[in-house]
């Protein structure tokens, strides 16, 4: 093992680097315009187990349609489409 | 100037089929009487409900896709709300990204239906072929 001497700091293992994977907002990517109501499943991707909507910074959903998914699933609960509050919905 | 919307209502589960195209005719009806047209229909059957309402937990789901004016909705929802069959109902209205959401979720819809169905004959013409093999075989005989 040749290690340069002026390398004051020697490691065991290489420090891990945190691959930071941007986040990106799938409408946007796949070009969809509308969030329909009508579409439990799909919206399911946007709750947490207690069918709470997750906030953007998890999901990397843009404003734009952060709104709009959050007015589908509103929509969707009030058909009985998902449930409001619930457990383990996945 | 009509405008598009597009309404689902929840029916009791109690109803029976001809009590259910009964409502739906009763609705189909009101928005052609006043000045509305029909775009699409869809009935979603019965369905299981995510949460019980009015103490049921299934309903029959209907979804009607239509041009009216924008005072007959106050006068659709009246009649929904008077309507014991109905246990819940939602009107909403489409912009143009929904209207060709809407015209796309038709197309592929109608493909699924009919890829199933075009599926049938093909293997029907199959089994003529096979029939046809048979007979030209009989035939040597």
């Amino acid at each position: 093992m040749a290690t340069p001497e002026n390398n004051s700091i020697r490691y065991l293992n290489p420090p891990t680097v945190e691959v930071h994977k941007k986040k990106y907002c799938r409408f946007k990517k796949a070009g969809i315009k509308y969030v329909d109501y009508k579409d439990p499943e799909f919206l399911k991707k946007f709750l947490n187990e207690q069918g709470k909507i997750l906030p953007r910074r998890i999901t990397g959903t843009s404003l734009k349609f952060q709104r709009k998914v959050s007015q589908a699933v509103k929509r969707a609960r009030s058909l009985a489409l998902l449930p409001y509050v619930t457990d383990l919905l996945k | 100037m009509l405008k598009q919307y597009e309404t689902v209502f929840i029916a009791t589960p109690v109803l029976s089929d001809a009590q259910m195209k009964e409502a739906v005719a009763k609705y189909t009806k009101l928005i052609t009487d006043n000045g509305g047209e029909i775009v699409y229909e869809e009935d979603w059957g019965l369905k299981q409900l995510a949460y019980p309402i009015q103490h049921k937990t299934s309903g029959f789901y209907y979804l009607i896709e239509f041009k009216a004016n924008p005072d007959f909705v106050n006068t659709l929802e009246i009649q929904y709300k008077r309507d014991e069959r109905i246990i819940r109902f939602l009107t909403v209205a489409l912009d143009k990204d929904a209207v060709a959401y809407a015209e796309h979720r038709r197309e592929v819809r109608a493909a699924k239906k009919n890829a199933p169905a075009a599926e049938a004959p093909a293997a029907e013409s199959k089994v003529d072929a096979e029939i046809e093999e048979e007979v030209e075989e009989n035939k040597e005989d």
